[in-house]
């Protein structure tokens, strides 16, 4: 069989996969939807009656049980409709789309950190394993793990936006627009309302990375082929680049495809610090307000981004490594 | 040079460039200067922006705050919280039933219409309608045209508040909001969950008109050109509103100079900004008390009203106030703040413990009980720590408290079905007047007229019940003033419940934004009138 079928079946295989997560997360959002708030309260005022409150939660079919309430929203689905936002006023859809733009490159933005960084500084970790630098280079990305990123966000502000006022401290900036894109990279005023929420998100991710790299490159440089590259009397940096990160790329970029999943998923944090546009800061609003439709949206849109990123990990390591295929895959 | 240290250099490198690229000297970004010249900007930030255009949707602080922005009142409470004239110039009593009111002539709405008389009748009409403020106008059986400069509003009985519920009637251009919109529903309709015209589509008479909205990230005003008060000193051309979610980045950006004027200021960094040399603190008593209920139905103890009194002798309300709010709250024995006829200064917080420990005694409780109490932990300002406060002092009367906090939106589901032995809650009269706190919270719960919706400690007294009722049609000041503070008489020596604090607002602005001069009580500056120098 031909290597297009199969990778037409693999995707195909993991599209429906896919519904099945979604379908399991639409089930558990329905059963938590009462202890998820009262979306009444917060859209009315204190001093609303009880009946008006009554009123307005039968308009919503608040009042109804929910497996009826979750039947009524699959009939919606199927037609494309997911529910209207409480506080958006507009399809939830829409809304979230509406905020992709803005968390996908302030994760973008944090994974080009990570990997200016954490590829140089797995790498010298890992050639000279004892050597001070080596050391130096794990401790300080220790630091951004052990630090909450709350943290970490508010004293980058402090520092950078209070006490020396290069940067700024909140929000996105002048964002370009292309075909409905909307863009921080392509201003200055865009970059540098990216910087800091960068940074801060990177922190997370870049202890990992150093890590990871170190690790797998440490597994490579062990083998017995660099002991003959050695032998041959090739260049150290040579041997390092060419033989023993080439293939520890492996397993780096299937965590790098997985943790790029991660990484926009939790974004929350960062966002919330930075008032930054984007998903995160969307679902803490939707989940202070009890906006349920909203909240429902949001977490099938990531269990969605979640299955895609594994599926891009999955592809890219059967891209990669000569040794699996696709028959194996669906074996 | 080793490859190791080559590697090491190059990566710095490239960073030294990226930064210096971003960070060139003498360049800041977003850091544009505070106040360009001319045309005067301000950059705002408050916790959250307006979730709707339409001022009769929602009655909240964050409705009124946008209504004075891009509507007038008929009048308003000034700085020292005096009525003043705005869109009525003057008012006459007709009859017992009836205030008339004398038009502004020449007031134009933003979409170049005038105001007439016929505006102000369709907005209270609009009014009664909406599921928020129709109890609030439910005293009003409607308003009369006169001429088209002269409206009467009529009370169905004699109402003593008719003035400071006038304050509430933002006129809206009826011709604006008449009609369909293109999805074929009524302009007028109030749609608290859907997209209606009215959510965002706006015709005021107020200072500013909406440029740009992008809900939860930036609310663009100017200027209305043909605003009717040319008197006033305000020089803001603009108005760009951000909501800031996180305190500390909203004082952040404040420091920073991205914007020039925030509220609220976190408790934490009120010193901060008071010693900062670029910016003003400014803070005021809100009229917004804070107290807890004694649930009755649940615990038979407090019923007793020595107990009752207990728990208020065992609260240091100022110890709460100096260590948990640094001074930012005013410590209350009663209801009603300082200003409000039903307010009694004789009326001042108790703290006693030896008297506390003695009730206990008395009441039969010496080896205490064990309660439960719920706090919302997001919804005022130090409200979980409050509560911890109180739970540990309740614990030296061998009250042991069960302490659970909770965010609002979880919060107020238990607070209905009077889910805990002791309940927090925050109240703000919206009438500005103390009737209001009764009717909500010590009034004997009726569902059918809806007094005592709040008082989840089921506490009963007739004679609360008779004054208030009483209150409210009787129109002299005077005799009014002496029935509201007896009910605080009454609730102050029942221990009815326990009230702990006013609430204090703050705000935090650039030198020479003067915010001052634009902020009163209720929390709501007058924005048009703002001059920044």
């Amino acid at each position: 069989m031909d290597a297009a079928r199969h990778a037409a079946v693999f995707v195909i295989q993991r599209l429906l996969q896919a519904l099945g997560v979604m379908l399991v997360i639409l089930v558990i959002a329905f059963a938590i939807r009462s202890s998820l708030g009262d979306p009444v309260r917060e859209l009315t005022g204190q001093a609303a009656s009880e009946s008006e409150r009554t009123a307005l939660r039968h308009e919503l079919g608040l009042d109804r049980s929910w497996p009826a309430q979750l039947l009524d929203y699959l009939k919606g689905a199927a037609q494309g409709d997911l529910g209207t936002s409480y506080i958006y006023k507009r399809p939830t859809v829409a809304v979230i789309l509406d905020k992709f733009p803005a968390s996908f490159e302030l994760v973008l933005a944090a994974s080009l950190i990570v990997a200016v960084l954490a590829l140089p500084g797995g790498i010298a970790a890992a050639v000279r394993p004892r050597s001070w630098t080596a050391k130096l280079i794990l401790s300080v990305s220790v630091l951004g793990v052990s630090v909450p990123v709350f943290l970490t966000g508010i004293l980058l502000i402090s520092l950078f936006s209070v006490l020396l006022g290069w940067l700024p401290a909140f929000g996105r900036g002048e964002v370009v627009s292309i075909g409905g894109w909307e863009t921080s990279f392509l201003s200055l005023d865009g970059l540098a309302h990216l910087l800091l929420p960068a940074l801060t998100l990177s922190s997370i991710m870049l202890p990992l990375f150093v890590r990871l790299i170190r690790s797998a490159m440490l597994d490579e440089l062990g083998r017995d082929y660099i002991r003959t590259a050695r032998a041959k009397g090739l260049k150290p940096p040579r041997i390092w680049l060419r033989h023993g990160l080439r293939n520890a790329m492996l397993p780096i970029v299937a965590q790098g495809a997985l943790q790029f999943g991660n990484l926009l998923a939790f974004t929350i944090l960062t966002e919330t610090v930075f008032q930054w546009p984007g998903m995160g800061f969307l679902f803490l609003e939707a989940v202070t307000r009890a906006d349920i439709p909203l909240i429902t949206t949001y977490l099938v849109a990531v269990g969605a981004i979640f299955v895609i990123a594994n599926t891009i990990a999955d592809l890219l390591s059967l891209a990669l490594d000569p040794r699996v295929t696709f028959s194996e895959a669906d074996a | 040079m080793g490859f190791l240290t080559r590697l090491l250099l190059l990566t710095s490198l490239v960073l030294a460039v990226t930064a210096a690229g971003l960070l060139a000297p003498g360049q800041s970004f977003g850091v544009s200067p505070a106040i360009a010249a001319g045309g005067k900007t301000l950059r705002m930030a408050y916790d959250a922006d307006p979730v709707s255009l339409d001022p009769h949707e929602q009655l909240s602080g964050a409705t009124l705050q946008m209504s004075h922005l891009l509507f007038d009142p008929l009048l308003r409470f000034d700085t020292e919280m005096k009525l003043q004239p705005r869109l009525a110039t003057r008012w006459e009593q007709i009859d017992e039933r009836t205030t008339r009111f004398y038009l502004r002539p020449g007031v134009k709405f933003h979409s170049g219409r005038e105001l007439t008389a016929n505006d102000v009748v369709w907005t209270l009409n609009r009014l009664k309608r909406s599921p928020d403020f129709k109890a609030l106008f439910e005293p009003f059986e409607g308003a009369r045209v006169i001429d088209n400069l002269t409206v009467d509003l009529i009370t169905k009985k004699p109402y003593p508040l008719v003035l400071n519920l006038a304050t509430y009637i933002f006129p809206m251009d009826q011709a604006f909001y008449s009609g369909e919109d293109e999805r074929g529903e009524a302009k007028d309709a109030i749609v608290k969950h859907g997209a209606s015209f009215a959510s965002t589509h706006v015709s005021g008479t107020g200072p500013f008109m909406v440029v740009k909205r992008e809900q939860g990230v930036k609310l663009v005003l100017k200027r209305f050109d043909d605003y009717w008060d040319k008197q006033s000193p305000g020089n803001v051309q603009r108005i760009v509103f951000t909501p800031i979610r996180e305190p500390a980045t909203r004082v952040a950006a404040l420091l920073a100079g991205d914007v020039d004027f925030i509220a609220p200021v976190p408790p934490g960094d009120l010193d901060r900004l008071r010693a900062a040399d670029c910016c003003d603190l400014i803070t005021m008593e809100s009229t917004r008390i804070l107290t807890f209920e004694l649930n009755q139905d649940r615990v038979p103890a407090f019923k007793d009203k020595r107990v009752r009194l207990a728990v208020n002798y065992a609260i240091n309300r100022e110890g709460i106030v100096a260590k948990i709010m640094r001074g930012f709250a005013t410590p209350a024995g009663q209801l009603s703040p300082d200003g409000y006829a039903g307010h009694d200064p004789a009326l001042t917080p108790r703290y006693d413990l030896a008297k506390a420990k003695d009730l206990m005694r008395e009441a039969g409780y010496e080896d205490g009980f064990s309660i439960t109490m719920i706090a919302p932990n997001n919804r005022y300002a130090g409200d979980y720590r409050i509560a911890q406060a109180v739970a540990a002092m309740l614990a030296k009367i061998n009250i042991k408290v069960d302490l659970q906090a909770m965010p609002k939106a979880q919060y107020w589901q238990r607070f209905d079905a009077r889910e805990g032995d002791m309940l927090m809650i925050g109240w703000q009269s919206d009438t500005q007047d103390s009737a209001n706190l009764f009717e909500f919270l010590a009034m004997t719960p009726d569902p059918k007229t809806g007094y005592g919706q709040y008082n989840a400690g089921d506490y009963s007294n007739p004679e609360v019940d008779k004054l208030t009722l009483e209150s409210q049609t009787v129109i002299d000041s005077e005799a009014r003033a002496e029935l509201l503070q007896r009910v605080e008489h009454i609730l102050y020596d029942d221990g009815a419940m326990v009230p702990l604090q006013w609430q204090h607002l703050s705000w935090g602005a650039r030198k020479g934004v003067d915010i001052g001069a634009v902020l009163n009580q209720l929390g709501m500056p007058y924005l048009g009138d703002l001059v920044i120098e």
